[in-house]
């Protein structure tokens, strides 16, 4: 059996320093693998967060070699172990412990958004019909496990932490499921453009990039989103429809 | 005490999964002021990882499914020892529950007439499970936690309930601390609702997160409520098994449903070899049967790897006993071969089970579409738990009420895949209307503060032993590889009276356990605390599985591996004696009405 180093971060509140672990490694380890090892030898107190440890929940979210990524979909055979693995916490929320940041913010951002308002059912049977085509690029967006990590890289949260007038990638895929949903009738274009920001994305594609669900966050949902707002605010035919009628 | 953060709600609901969520949305609409108290984040329960589907009788797909024919594959499914109200209640309700569903938000896959799909399961009649690829804990938990948050519900993430209060014999409140900064919180709370999930963190390979430490079997049973069919564990004969990092993690029934076929190592389809009486009229004769019952021809019947769980785990061990293995110790499922059948296989392999050629593809480097997937049994689900009135939810100690897999009754001897997701609904539903009539129905319930010093002492004393004392964590792993080799799948006198010998040794380790660092974000403490939970429930699950002498479902005696027709007419109980001690009894079941036996000779052909 072989041996590699986990370089981790460990502290408290922001304050804290990089540690090397060493443990042992086997076939089919991924990083979430590491660090419970550690956790059970070496440092009980070592913080992270996990649920599933098959991608399906969202939990275990870290930077690995720099990299945003979920530790329990990160096979140790894809890194390079002869050197150590650096595992640290997300950036762009607040730090609590280890590897646990304070995500919170996204919980506050998510009730700000208003909620799923159906038409009235149009079937006898008071349901709805629904064709599976109409729903696939809605079903696209729902995959989201809501890992945080397209908000962790987006540098209008990172780097300038537009924290209060954007919404960030994932919510901007929230508010893309429900306009594209057919059976919703609320009109969020308004709220697009002033309350979630969706002006501050400038598409560099980075939320793409590590989405572990592979939604196409950018072309998918954030395009279409700013079409939406284009269309009825800057669209010079409707400008000027809207000026006849002195809207 | 000063540092106890205080909170008071009308009914206080634990946990966070589909059954949480549902009974929060049913007190808070029902007038309640509403607590809801999870360990993990939101939306990270449980119920985020289920795959296959929820059982509903809506007809979609066959009309010839009804509340009556999902009811008899229940009770046939749990082999008789179901709670038949709740098992009525169930089929009678899981369609309105799914179409309220869909009216919060969720968007199931379509028919071709733009109705809700339903697709096939194992001990289902009929194609029944309405479902979002293999998806759809992940479709259900975030439908109801967007609902939730946009009504006036409190919600408290990340904190954990360590002990129930009681004032007199009516339930008053819970007393908990919060994961990031240590703190002890107590909630006053007029009724209160457990969801907390399962048990499967006592076994060492499981299905289950690490949250699934039976906290809400422990808490009620110390509270004094009544636990029942224990020896019930459900072991799920599909789970990962290589690369060992990923052993137990679940592959999802659905890949049978899709036409998937179980092969040994030379080559056979082995679930042909025995086919349980009681299901003979509804299995294939051939495989070509079983092919075009999974592509809907209604005059086919269901292939064999579709029989109910507990016998395809049995057929799965067999092999492996016989020799007739994998490499790593399982068998083969193969899904991979509908390509001699479809001429776009790989893209309806894709489309119908994206996160399972997810996470092979990911985790084990292979491709479902070109190559089988090595797989065996893992341990899944709970079917005992929290005795409950079928209708109301509410356990013996009045004001106390479960819903979900913590909750016992419906499933009986064994779960039918899909049933969990429907279970939550419906009994999650009931819960929380029950609690909040409750609630409103009665005056204030005190808490005795006295109580509060000693159970903050408690959960502290593994700061007082240090990182000297016994490690946590090791604790937990050594009785997991015990209750896995002596009450697991296959179950012996001799082997579990070592087991339950083996608790005293554990029990003592486990007060001896410590940990170093403080009380912020700390798992190591977490997971002390959570050793008493543990060590409680496995030794409830031991004894009762002692007790019953025969092999019926989930519960497979190799000492006893017929049924007894006697045993099929009470269920075990467990319960806390005077003194402290666990004390079994058996409870007869109530005959069924008329109109239900009715109904099981109906179906029966
Ligand atoms: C991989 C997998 C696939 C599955 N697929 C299916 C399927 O296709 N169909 C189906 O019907 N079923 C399926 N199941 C089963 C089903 O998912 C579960 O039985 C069901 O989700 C349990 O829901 P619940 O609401 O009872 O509990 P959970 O969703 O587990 O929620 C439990 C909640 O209780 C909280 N909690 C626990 N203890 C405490 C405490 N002490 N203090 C505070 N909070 C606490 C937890 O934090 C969590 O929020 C599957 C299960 C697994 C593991
Ligand atoms: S594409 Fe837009 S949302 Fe995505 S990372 Fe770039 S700026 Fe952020
Ligand atoms: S959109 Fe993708 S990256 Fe962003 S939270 Fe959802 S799953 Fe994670
Ligand atoms: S543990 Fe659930 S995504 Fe990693």
């Amino acid at each position: 059996m072989s041996t590699a180093t986990f370089r981790i971060w460990r502290g408290q509140g922001g304050q804290g320093q990089l540690e090397d672990y060493t443990t042992e490694i086997s076939e089919g380890m991924v990083v979430l693998d590491a660090v419970h090892a550690v956790q059970a030898d070496q440092a009980n107190d070592l913080a992270c967060r996990w649920n599933c440890k098959a991608g399906k929940c969202g939990s275990c979210s870290a930077e690995i070699n720099g990299r945003p990524r979920l530790m329990c979909m990160t096979r140790l055979s894809d890194l390079d172990t002869n050197k150590p693995v650096t595992v640290e916490p997300l950036r762009t929320f607040p730090h609590v412990r280890d590897l646990v940041t304070d995500v919170s913010w996204n919980y506050r951002v998510k009730k700000r958004i208003r909620p799923f308002t159906p038409r009235l059912p149009d079937a006898a049977d008071g349901t709805w019909r629904m064709q599976q085509a109409d729903i696939d690029r809605v079903q696209e967006f729902r995959k989201c496990i809501e890992c945080f990590l397209c908000q962790d890289v987006c540098h209008v949260l990172r780097d300038h932490a537009k924290h209060e007038e954007f919404i960030g990638p994932r919510f901007l895929v929230h508010v893309a499921a429900l306009e594209m949903h057919p059976l919703d009738t609320l009109d969020r274009v308004p709220e697009l453009r002033e309350a979630y920001g969706v002006g501050y994305c400038n598409i560099t594609k980075c939320c793409t990039t590590v989405c572990p669900e592979n939604i196409k966050i950018t072309d998918n949902a954030i395009i279409p989103l700013k079409e939406r707002v284009v269309d009825r605010y800057y669209d010079p035919i409707r400008m000027l429809v809207r000026r006849l009628k002195g809207g | 005490m000063a540092d106890i953060e205080e909170f008071e709600h009308d009914v206080l609901v634990i946990g966070a999964g589909g059954a949480g969520l549902r009974a929060a949305i049913g007190a808070s609409e029902a007038g309640a002021r509403v607590g809801l108290v999870c360990k993990s984040l939101l939306g990270k329960a449980h119920t985020v990882m289920a795959e296959g589907g929820v059982a509903a009788a809506l007809a979609h797909v066959d009309d010839r499914d009804s509340w009556r024919v999902h009811f008899a594959d229940t009770m046939r499914g749990g082999q008789y020892l179901n709670n038949w109200r709740m098992a009525e209640l169930h089929a009678r309700e899981a369609p309105d529950r799914v179409r309220e569903l869909e009216a919060y938000g969720a968007v199931f896959d379509r028919t071709s007439d733009g109705r809700i799909l339903q697709r096939n399961f194992g001990g289902h009649r009929y194609p029944r499970l309405a479902h979002v690829g293999d998806r759809t804990g992940l479709e259900m938990i975030r439908t109801l936690q967007d609902k939730a948050i946009h009504l006036a519900i409190d919600v408290h993430m990340e904190v954990t309930i360590v002990a129930l209060l009681k004032d007199g014999e009516r339930l008053s409140g819970a007393f908990a601390y919060d994961r990031e900064r240590g703190r002890f919180r107590l909630f006053r709370t007029k009724a209160l609702v457990l969801a907390t999930g399962g048990v499967g963190r006592a076994y060492s390979i499981t299905s289950n997160s690490w949250e699934y430490t039976a906290d809400g079997q422990a808490l009620a049973y110390d509270a004094g409520a009544d636990l029942q069919d224990m020896e019930f564990v459900q072991f799920h004969p599909t789970g990962m098994i290589w690369p060992p990092s990923v052993r137990g993690i679940l592959v999802t029934e659905g890949v049978r449903g899709e036409g998937g076929v179980l092969r040994n190592s030379e080559g056979r389809r082995f679930m042909f070899d025995d086919i349980p009486e009681n299901y003979r009229n509804q299995t294939a004769d051939t495989p070509e049967e079983g092919w075009s019952y999974t592509q809907g021809d209604k005059n086919a019947r269901r292939p064999p790897e579709l029989l109910t769980r507990d016998h395809v785990a049995r057929c799965i061990m067999r092999e492996v006993r016989a020799g007739r293995g994998s490499p790593h110790g399982g068998v083969f499922l193969d899904i991979a071969w509908i390509k001699e059948k479809l001429p776009n296989a790989s893209e309806v392999i894709k489309k119908k089970l994206p996160s399972m050629y997810h996470q092979f593809k990911e985790l084990a480097d292979i491709d479902i579409t070109k190559e089988a997937m090595e797989v065996g049994p893992t341990t899944h689900y709970m079917m005992g738990g929290i005795r409950v009135d079928g209708d109301t939810q509410m356990t013996n100690v009045p004001g106390l009420f479960a819903a979900g897999e913590c909750a016992a009754g419906l499933h009986g001897a064994n779960r039918l895949g899909g049933n969990s997701l429907s279970d939550l609904l419906v009994f999650g539903k009931r819960a929380g209307e029950h609690a909040a009539a409750f609630a409103a129905s009665k005056g204030e319930a005190r808490v005795d503060r006295g109580e509060l010093d000693a159970i903050a002492r408690k959960a502290l004393a593994p700061f007082e032993l240090g990182p000297g004392g016994e490690g946590p964590y090791h604790v937990q792993h050594d009785l997991q590889s015990m209750m896995q080799d002596l009450v697991g799948i296959v179950r012996r006198e001799d082997e579990m009276r070592k087991a339950l010998d083996g608790f005293e040794g554990l029990r003592e380790r486990a007060a001896k356990a410590g940990v170093g660092g403080n009380r912020e974000y700390n798992p190591g403490w977490h997971t002390a605390m959570d050793l008493g939970n543990l060590l409680a429930i496995s030794e409830a699950i031991t004894l009762s599985a002692l007790e019953r002498k025969e092999s019926r479902g989930g519960h497979f005696r190799d000492d006893y591996p017929d049924k007894d027709a006697e045993a099929a007419k009470y269920n075990l109980v467990v319960r806390k004696g005077a003194g402290g001690e666990m004390k079994l009894s058996r409870v007869t079941i109530p005959p069924l009405p008329a109109e239900l036996a009715a109904i099981i000779e109906e179906q029966k052909s």
